[in-house]
This record gives structure tokens, C-alpha cells and sequence, in this order.
């Protein structure tokens, strides 16, 4: 195969693919690849579990090399070091810096075998036919784009789509339900003089500023047009709020690493702070009484997905495709599902739950065995629910979601501010 | 050599020129690259070349108010802060612990023994090591339970976790070390007939130490405060960690930069800060000629 990317090239290409496959020459399932590949996939840490690397090797014969950074190394090598990785796992907010570059190209999504199937909150930005909060980067603002090679996103659906998600949640506040001793209800808590030096925020700053904006809006000070792309003046108010209660002595710590969340709660350095579902999920494995608590002003959620750079062609291109459709056969979401996240095909995710288990999970409902983890530790015992309910009830639940503001150079300078204060 | 000096000047020069390549190539190019870079204008995607002073300026926006300081200043200061407790307490600690290694330890083996328990603390990784804090001097940790058996105190005590203390007493802990060698050192170069001779000419022992033993000890002394200041100065995972990610430090704010992608705002912090540290080394290096000493 000749290597020549030239925009019109790699078009037809793939139109040519994209109707073999039409055409019924599809190649699911791939058969085993004569020679081995190993795949280098960049992401996160908490997405990268062996588990799923193996099942995939076991399955098709293709290794899964893992390149876990941080949130914003991802976002960083993307556009500085495309050639760096065979396939990208990142969040949807930093599409907007990654796909000016050039550096991915769009997936086609004719090659995706259950495209059609992915959950309408992507594609539509709704739950079972209601609308949820868009403020923010919402997928479904940028989730397509018109061909592969485009620079822009489309506003309307098309064939190509920018990145195929993979887990998605909505975020809320984590409390140590045993040392608050009262029910927490509403954002405003996490700056409560009540709990002075025992609270936490994200020092991850595009998203610790929308969890600072959702506490503003929750304490009636200020209520943002999009708290998604914040103003100067109102990045200056967010901010102002956070320096005051930090002086206070408000916060015990902040935090950026995820361990870093599950250690300052699992030691009672601080009972509320912001949090991710799996942290919570760690602490309670350590016999740690732990809640997401779901609050009345709503989430803020995240998504993140399966991206292709231009670099990888031939083989390897398979390979990458071979993945992201075995991703969403099923096994790899009934997994991520019972971590607590929310998998992009539910449908196939289901068929390889347990009933009891989809209940619990999914369908907000009362255990009737005892739930465990994917790796057999115990996470909730017969009889308990699901924080934040059924599926329909926490992802409707949106406010907003994690997002690159137009202003952003102005927030990480101001927040610094904040952490020199 | 002596014998033919033009041609050994040739050949030191050809001895010199790997290292001198790998320097060029590994040091010298990348610090013209970031100060090239931090005249530059950046987007959220792409740099663009450009020559200009605004980052700079950006840098130190807001540092003519008198009323408030500045970040950039604040930032400074409390690195400066950080930067001179570690250096006194490592000086101390660091000029004991040789001095009894050099004067008090007699043979070799004990010496070799006692090196490497200094070394203990870089056995773990950074991570863990600065992690395992939390349950020693935390709300919770051995320490406050401790002392609340003992009934001396009532509620746990804030200030020895995520505070000014837990990242002096993590600095001191790792970078100890790094004055313990030098000094160490430069005092097993010292005469011992010079003691001796100290004593006999009826100085006290405290006299020894300070007339004879510090001013021979000094290439050492300056060597480990290069060593310390500079790692403190640069530092963002010691000071972000133990201090709970709530106090600034120059190195930061850099990092903080680089992962938004604002490559030429980080250089232009870069470059201040490596002015400034070698400013400090500079001066540093007035006190005693170095390469004199060695």
C-alpha cells in the first residue's frame, strides 16, 4: 500500500473501504493477523486496564501496549508528538485543541460496526429522548466532522466522527458520609465554613474551574450564560470566590492525581471534595464508607473516546479499527460498567452482564446478590442502590461538561493565582 | 607533558571535545530553543514565531501595584523562602553528619556502612515516598495519635501535613544527602596534622572546628549549597506534593504551562528563573574560586 497521504488520497481510501465494506467483504471478525502488531495506545491511567489488554490479545492476537499520563499530557502529546502513539484515548473538551492540528483523522464510521448503536447522548445529546445540559464542551458539539482530513467540526452528523467514545460519566461531589453525619445535598457545601480545612478541589484547572463555577452558581452568587466559556470577568468572579475561601483555610489539599483523591479521603484528611466515580470506588474497597453524592444543581460530565492519528496506516490502521470495534462488542463495556462507568454501546454491554448486575448498575435498582468488582473485590452488598440511581436519572442529570473555554490562557494564569494565594 | 606543551594543548583540546559535543548538543542547544521559543506567540494548537516581549511583560503583569503583590513576586519570594530554610538546615545537618563521618568514624568499612543508610531515603520512588508522609504526619497519622495518647494535646495538630513545614522537612529529608557528599568530601582532604597542630597550639575544640576544619571544608560547603539551592529552586513535585498542591512554586507554574500547551509563556518563566538561579550560583561561586580549590 502506497504511503502517500495526501489529503485526497487518504479520502478515496477510505471510500473504498468504507464500500467494500458496504458491499459485505466486511472483515468482522478480523482474522487473526499473520504477523503480530502491538498497538501503542495513549490515555489515562484509569482507563487502561490490563484486563481488557489481555481479553483483546486472547481474542484477536494483537497487543495493546499502554502509555498512561495525565489528562493534559494526553492533550499535549496529541499535538506535539502525533507519531508518538497508534491510538488515542482522550477526553471530548480536548478535541478542540487536538483537531486544529490535523493530527487525527476522522473515524469512518462505516468501518464501525456498531456506529449506529451508540448511545443517543453522543450523537443527539439526549437520554432516552430528553434533553441534558450542553453548557461546555458537549460531545455532540464536536463530535463529527465533514471528511476525514477536515480541521473543523460539523454542526450536523455525518459519516466521519472526531473520536468513538469509550467511558463516560457524570462527576459530583465525594463525602465521607461517616464524618459528615448530615445529608449533603447541594453544591455550596464544598465551601460550608462547616467543614474549614477538611475539604479538596481538582487542581486540574479547566475542570476544577467548572466544579468552582457549579459551587458559585449553587451559593446564588452569580448564574453563568455558559460556565462552559466563562468571560474575563466572570473567570475573575469564579476565581475571586476560590482565593477567599482558600485564604479562609477552606481547602485542606488540592489534588491532580486520582490516587492522590483516594488517599486524602480514604485517611480523613478530607470528607467532602471533588472526586471520580472509581476513586470512590477505591476507597470503599478499603472497607471506607464513601458516597458520590448525587446533588440537586446536577453533574458535570465527561466522555472520552477512541481517536485515530494520521500517522498509523496500513496494518496497523486495521488493527486500530479492530480494536475500537471489539471495544464496543461488549465485553470491554460489561467491564467498564461495573466499575461505574457508563460504557457507549449499552446494548452489547448488557448481553454480557449478569441481570442482577445490570439492575444494580444500570437501572438504579436494589442488589439481590451481593455486587462486586471486576477484579472480585466486594463493592456493595446485597440490598444496597447505586449512588445517583439509574442510568436514565444521572446522565440526565447534566449540567454541564468538562470543557476548553475561548479564554483559556486567561484561566490558567488566573488560576495560578489561585494556587500562589 | 611538560615536554612538548603545544602539542598536549591539542590534545586536551581533542579530549575535551565529546563532552563538549554532548554538552553543546544536550544543554546549550535546548536553552537557545527556549529562549528562543519564549519570544513567541502560542494559540491553544500551534506556536507562532514571532519576536516580542509579551510574555515577559505578561509575566510580570500586575507587579507595579503596590498595594497587592504580584504573582510572579509572591511566587519568587516563597520559592526564595523555601529555597533558604533548606539550604540553612541541610548546611547544618549536613556539615555534622560528615564532620562525624571524616573526624569520628574511624575505619573505612564503618565510613562505606554509614553512606549508604544516608542513601536510605532514595530507595523508594518519589511518589511513594512522599505519599507514605500523609499516615506519619497526617490529621489521622502516627504523630498526632501519638501525642493525643499522651494526652498532650486535644485536637490533632493541622500545621505537620500540606503545610510550610511538611515541604521543608521533605527537602531536608532527600537533599541532606547532597551536602553530607561534598562536605565529606573536602574534609577527608584535610591535613590531619593541621588538627593536631590546632590543638597543640591550645585551640578548643569548637575553635578547631571553626578556624580550621569550616574555612578547608569550604569547596565542599559551596559545591552541596550549588547542589540543594538549584534542585529547590526547580522543584514543583516536593513542593506540590507535601504542600497539598495549595503553595506556589516557580517550577510550577511552569509545569502548569507546559501541560496548557503554553510553550512560549512556560519558556519565558524558564528563562527568568534560570537567570536567577545562576545569578545565586554565581555569586555562590565569588566566595570560593572552585576550580582552584579542586
Amino acid at each position: 500500500m502506497s504511503e502517500s497521504s495526501t489529503p485526497k488520497s487518504l479520502a478515496r481510501r477510505s471510500l473504498i473501504k468504507g464500500a467494500a465494506a458496504a458491499t459485505g467483504v466486511m472483515a468482522f471478525p478480523y482474522v487473526r493477523a499473520a504477523e503480530p502488531i502491538t498497538l501503542r495506545y495513549l490515555g489515562t491511567a484509569v482507563n487502561q486496564d490490563k484486563a481488557i489488554a489481555d481479553k483483546f490479545k486472547a481474542d484477536t492476537g494483537i497487543t495493546i501496549q499502554y502509555i498512561p499520563v495525565t489528562t493534559d499530557d494526553v492533550t499535549k502529546r496529541a499535538v506535539t508528538a502525533p507519531n508518538s502513539f497508534d491510538l488515542i484515548d482522550t477526553e471530548y473538551f480536548s478535541l478542540k485543541k487536538i483537531l486544529p492540528t490535523g493530527n487525527l483523522l476522522g473515524i469512518d464510521t462505516k468501518r464501525i460496526k456498531n456506529a449506529d448503536k451508540i448511545t443517543s447522548l453522543f450523537t443527539k445529546g439526549e437520554v432516552a429522548g430528553k434533553k441534558v445540559g450542553d453548557q461546555g464542551t458537549a460531545p455532540k458539539k464536536v463530535m463529527y466532522v465533514a471528511s476525514p482530513t477536515a480541521k473543523e467540526f460539523s454542526a450536523t452528523p455525518t459519516q466521519f466522527m472526531t473520536l468513538i467514545p469509550t467511558v463516560y460519566n457524570a462527576d459530583t461531589l465525594g463525602i465521607r458520609p461517616d464524618l459528615i453525619k448530615r445529608p449533603i445535598e447541594s453544591w455550596k457545601e464544598l465551601l460550608n465554613p462547616e467543614f474549614k480545612g477538611k475539604t479538596a478541589i481538582l487542581n486540574i484547572p479547566s475542570i476544577g474551574i467548572m466544579d468552582a463555577a457549579m459551587v458559585v452558581e449553587a451559593s446564588g452568587l452569580y448564574k453563568y450564560p455558559d460556565k462552559g466559556n466563562m468571560t474575563k470577568k466572570e473567570i475573575d468572579l469564579t476565581i475571586k470566590t476560590l482565593i477567599e475561601a482558600k485564604k479562609a483555610g477552606q481547602f485542606r489539599a488540592l489534588w491532580k492525581d486520582f490516587n492522590e483523591s483516594v488517599n486524602l479521603m480514604a485517611s480523613g484528611e478530607v470528607v467532602i471534595q471533588s472526586m471520580w466515580s472509581p476513586a470512590v470506588t477505591a476507597v470503599r474497597t478499603k472497607g471506607i464508607a464513601c458516597t458520590f453524592q448525587p446533588l440537586k444543581e446536577g453533574y458535570r460530565a465527561w466522555a472520552a473516546g477512541f481517536g485515530v492519528p494520521k500517522t498509523v496506516t496500513g496494518k496497523k490502521a486495521d488493527g486500530v479499527y479492530e480494536f475500537i470495534n471489539w471495544f464496543l462488542d461488549g465485553w470491554a463495556g460489561a467491564y467498564l460498567n461495573r466499575q461505574g462507568y457508563y460504557s457507549a454501546v449499552l446494548e452489547t454491554a448488557k448481553a454480557k452482564m449478569e441481570a442482577y448486575e445490570w439492575a444494580y448498575w444500570m437501572e438504579g435498582k436494589a442488589a439481590t446478590q451481593d455486587i462486586k468488582s471486576p477484579n472480585g473485590d466486594l463493592l456493595a452488598k446485597t440490598g444496597s442502590v447505586r449512588d445517583g440511581g439509574s442510568y436514565e436519572a444521572r446522565m440526565g442529570g447534566i449540567a454541564c461538561w468538562n470543557a476548553i473555554m475561548d479564554e483559556n490562557a486567561y484561566m490558567v494564569q488566573k488560576w495560578n493565582e489561585f494556587v500562589a494565594a | 607533558m611538560s615536554s612538548s606543551p603545544r602539542k598536549s594543548g591539542a590534545l586536551a583540546w581533542l579530549q575535551a571535545t565529546p563532552f563538549a559535543l554532548v554538552f553543546l548538543l544536550f544543554l546549550v542547544l535546548p536553552l537557545v530553543l527556549v529562549a528562543a521559543v519564549s519570544t513567541w506567540h502560542a494559540s491553544d494548537y500551534e506556536l507562532i514565531p514571532a519576536f516580542s516581549a509579551q510574555n515577559y511583560i505578561d509575566v510580570f503583569n500586575g507587579c507595579s501595584n503596590t498595594s497587592e503583590m504580584c504573582v510572579t513576586l509572591k511566587t519568587y519570594l516563597s520559592t526564595f523562602k523555601f529555597c533558604f530554610l533548606v539550604w540553612a538546615i541541610t548546611l547544618v545537618i549536613g556539615f555534622m553528619v560528615a564532620y562525624f563521618l571524616a573526624f569520628h568514624v574511624r575505619s573505612v568499612g564503618a565510613q562505606t556502612l554509614l553512606f549508604i543508610v544516608c542513601t536510605v531515603p532514595f530507595w523508594t520512588s518519589n511518589v511513594i515516598r512522599m505519599i507514605s508522609w500523609v499516615p506519619l504526619l497526617g490529621r489521622n497519622g502516627v504523630i498526632n495519635q501519638g501525642l493525643q495518647g499522651l494526652g498532650l494535646i486535644d485536637t490533632p495538630i493541622e500545621w505537620l501535613l500540606f503545610s510550610n513545614f511538611s515541604v521543608v522537612l521533605a527537602f531536608v529529608h532527600l537533599y541532606t544527602m547532597f551536602m553530607i557528599v561534598p562536605i565529606f568530601n573536602s574534609m577527608m582532604r584535610i591535613d590531619r596534622a593541621l588538627i593536631e597542630a590546632a590543638r597543640d597550639s591550645g585551640a578548643s575544640g569548637w575553635q578547631t572546628v571553626w578556624n580550621v576544619v569550616v574555612p578547608l571544608s569550604r569547596t565542599g560547603i559551596i559545591i552541596g549549597s550549588i547542589f540543594v539551592i538549584t534542585i529547590v529552586m526547580g522543584d514543583f513535585v516536593t513542593i506540590g506534593v507535601m504542600g497539598g498542591q495549595q503553595i506556589a512554586s516557580v517550577g510550577k507554574i511552569i509545569q502548569v504551562q507546559t501541560s496548557y500547551l503554553q510553550f512560549p509563556m512556560a519558556a519565558a518563566n524558564a528563562v527568568i528563573l534560570l537567570i536567577i538561579t545562576l545569578m545565586m550560583i554565581w555569586g555562590l561561586t565569588r566566595l570560593v574560586d572552585i576550580r582552584k580549590e579542586l
